[in-house]
């Protein structure tokens, strides 16, 4: 990479040569386009600041809600946003059908959407990578039963599948996790199995064999840190896809606790009231869609970035 | 008689339809280094990984003697099997940049061997592999040790794929065309150092190579293969100053020599390997064809050479096959 930043500040140089010949106040202003435009960083960038925000909106969520996002007031039920004014507390999202503030509300839901999103991601990686290495190195009758298993996972309709097991055993953080996980472990075993797959026959495998190397130092020492670039890649796809799931599920009343807000509970409240308060459904939407904007963008950087063939 | 370290007799190695070695015979001495020779595709590389069972798992292996220091490589259980690969046969391989854990640094892959074989603690296996590279001809090995793969030249690659092989301190060594990925001036310096060590710690070496020229000055003993069989074998010097099978002759024929120009070219391409054969597989491209070719000739042995043609057969007392 020490490449890249000096051809960055080789670039930069160049602009920043040809903007002192016009106009040397805007030196400043074009580094900072050149750090956040340039081709190789407005990705990261950007997934940065959404991601960041989420994150800062949920470790710091006491201190930055401006109401407790529980806290009811009938009186101020269904108020379209409005800034704060001199006298009287703004809401700048606007409150919801029993008058919680918006915003606070929001502010919270990132906890449990980001909270879900990444354990799922987690288990789904740990799970999903543990069967796919196994799949993909000792093969035979432990990749058939493995790779059954994907393709099981997969010819089911997810949300149909995930919506009967939480009916069954009840929501809440923990079940939701694990439906959750149950969706995403495919990535990764597919992923890590086909790598595996490949790594196996490589010689500096072969190599490692022939000094006597056994099976499970040869998983963890030799395999398992060349698909670990894959593996963090998709589970940045996987906590996009989890978080967009969890909204589904509590869109839908299976989700976690409803008590806690959740932006997917949150957009199904709001959906009663799509044609008179605008304002409840749309800014938990907007919130669901810069996250996984967000993520999804993270993944696409690491993806170009950690790829061994761009090394 | 000396120990012998690798027996093979009658080794046959299947991928599917394709049989890649077919009733192979090779053995290594205590001390004796043999050159096994043949084309691409002649079965040398299936031949040696079958020898460490390192195959890969879709290979049907078969074979009447496959012992690696008196041990049946066949039938050996895993953990017995790992404690004889790079303690008792270890291997050098043709390409050291995919052969070496490119996610690992050279001390730790050196080590690697030195920690499960000789029980070091890692402190100590850290200066014997330092002490390794310096054998291997690595200066600054401290700094080395450090390194990645992909930090040395391809040269140096395998000298510390050399290293890592030794490390084992093993008593049979085998080279898979170690010097095929290098310039032909490095290719000479490895091979003194290869021949070198051999001579020095008195292992026994078995180096692979489609190279004739390459291996006459290190080797003392030549296998001859050909579509997956042993055309002829024997003393380096009785083989190449008076081959006796067909093909070997053609092969020296070919080398390019500067007194006479171009070698000649061998007419033909290799057999089918997915087709069965019956008789001699060489006689299609044979220039000393008999109606006698249909049928497979015997090995037949005259001394310590045993060649597999019947051309030989007045000449040497017949082996049972």
């Amino acid at each position: 990479m020490k490449e890249d930043s000096s051809f960055l500040k080789k670039r930069s140089k160049k602009l920043l040569f040809h903007c002192a010949r016009c106009r040397r106040g805007a030196r400043q202003q074009v580094k900072v386009f050149c750090f956040f435009f340039s081709k190789k960083k407005i990705l990261p960038s950007l997934a940065c600041l959404l991601l960041g925000l989420s994150f800062f909106s949920a470790a710091s969520a006491p201190f930055l809600a401006p109401y407790p996002p529980t806290r009811i007031d009938l009186r101020q039920r269904l108020l379209p946003p409005a800034w704060p004014q001199p006298g009287r507390p703004g809401h700048l999202l606007g409150t919801d059908n029993v008058g919680r503030d918006m915003l606070s509300r929001i502010i919270w839901g990132a906890r449990i959407s980001l909270a879900v999103g990444l354990s799922a991601a987690l288990l789904g990686a740990v799970a999903g990578s543990v069967l796919g290495l196994c799949a993909g190195f000792f093969g035979g009758a432990v990749d058939a039963a493995i790779s059954w298993l994907i393709n099981v996972q997969l010819a089911f309709p997810f949300t149909l599948f995930a919506i009967f097991l939480l009916a069954v055993f009840g929501g809440g953080f923990l079940p939701v996790v694990g439906v959750l996980a149950l969706a995403t472990w495919v990535n990764f075993a597919r992923i890590v199995r086909s790598q595996t797959l490949s790594l196996r026959a490589q010689d500096f495998v072969t190599a490692a064999h022939a000094v006597g190397v056994g099976a499970p130092r040869i998983l963890r020492r030799y395999i398992f840190p060349a698909v670990l670039p894959s593996i963090v890649v998709v589970a940045s796809f996987s906590a996009a896809q989890a978080i967009l799931t969890e909204a589904a599920l509590s869109f839908l009343g299976v989700g976690v606790d409803p008590t806690i807000p959740s932006w997917g509970a949150m957009l199904n409240l709001g959906r009663n009231y799509l044609q008179t308060a605008w304002w409840m459904a749309t800014f938990p939407g907007i919130a669901i869609a810069l996250t996984v904007l967000g993520a999804n963008l993270m993944g696409d950087w690491l993806g170009t970035r950690l790829d061994p063939r761009a090394r | 008689m000396t120990e012998t370290l690798l027996d093979i007799a009658n080794l046959h190695v299947r991928f599917g339809a394709t049989t890649a070695v077919a009733g192979a015979c090779l053995h290594v001495s205590k001390g004796e280094a043999v050159g096994l020779v043949g084309e691409s595709g002649s079965g040398k590389s299936a031949t040696i990984l079958a020898a460490l069972r390192l195959h890969p798992a879709d290979a049907r292996i078969s074979a009447t003697r496959l012992t690696l220091g008196g041990q049946d490589v066949l039938t050996l259980p895993q953990p017995a099997l790992r404690r004889l690969r790079g303690r008792f046969a270890a291997m050098i391989f043709q390409d050291p940049l995919t052969a070496l854990n490119p996610l690992l640094t050279i001390g730790t892959q050196i080590a690697e061997v030195l920690t499960r074989h000789r029980a070091l603690s890692r402190a100590d296996a850290r200066g014997q592999a330092a002490a390794l590279l310096t054998q291997v001809g690595i200066t600054d090995p401290a700094r080395r040790l450090a390194q990645y793969p992909h930090e040395f030249s391809g040269g140096m690659r395998q000298r510390a794929m050399i290293a890592a092989s030794l490390a084992g301190d093993p008593a049979l060594l085998i080279a898979d065309e170690p010097t095929t990925a290098l310039d032909v001036t490095v290719q000479a310096e490895l091979v003194r150092l290869i021949a070198g060590l051999q001579r020095q710690r008195g292992m026994g070496l078995l180096w692979v190579t489609h190279d004739l020229a390459l291996m006459a000055g290190i080797v003392d003993r030549v296998v001859v293969m050909y579509a997956g069989r042993v055309m002829e074998s024997g003393p380096v010097a009785a083989l190449y100053a008076n081959p006796r099978h067909p093909y070997t002759i053609a092969l020296l024929e070919s080398l390019p020599r500067l007194d006479q120009g171009r070698g000649r070219v061998l007419a033909g391409g290799p057999p089918d390997l997915t087709r069965p054969t019956s008789g001699c597989v060489f006689a299609p491209r044979c220039s000393a064809r008999m109606p006698r070719c249909v049928q497979a000739p015997p090995v037949f042995a005259a001394g310590d050479s045993h060649v597999a043609c019947w051309l030989a057969a007045p000449a040497g007392a017949e082996v049972a096959a």
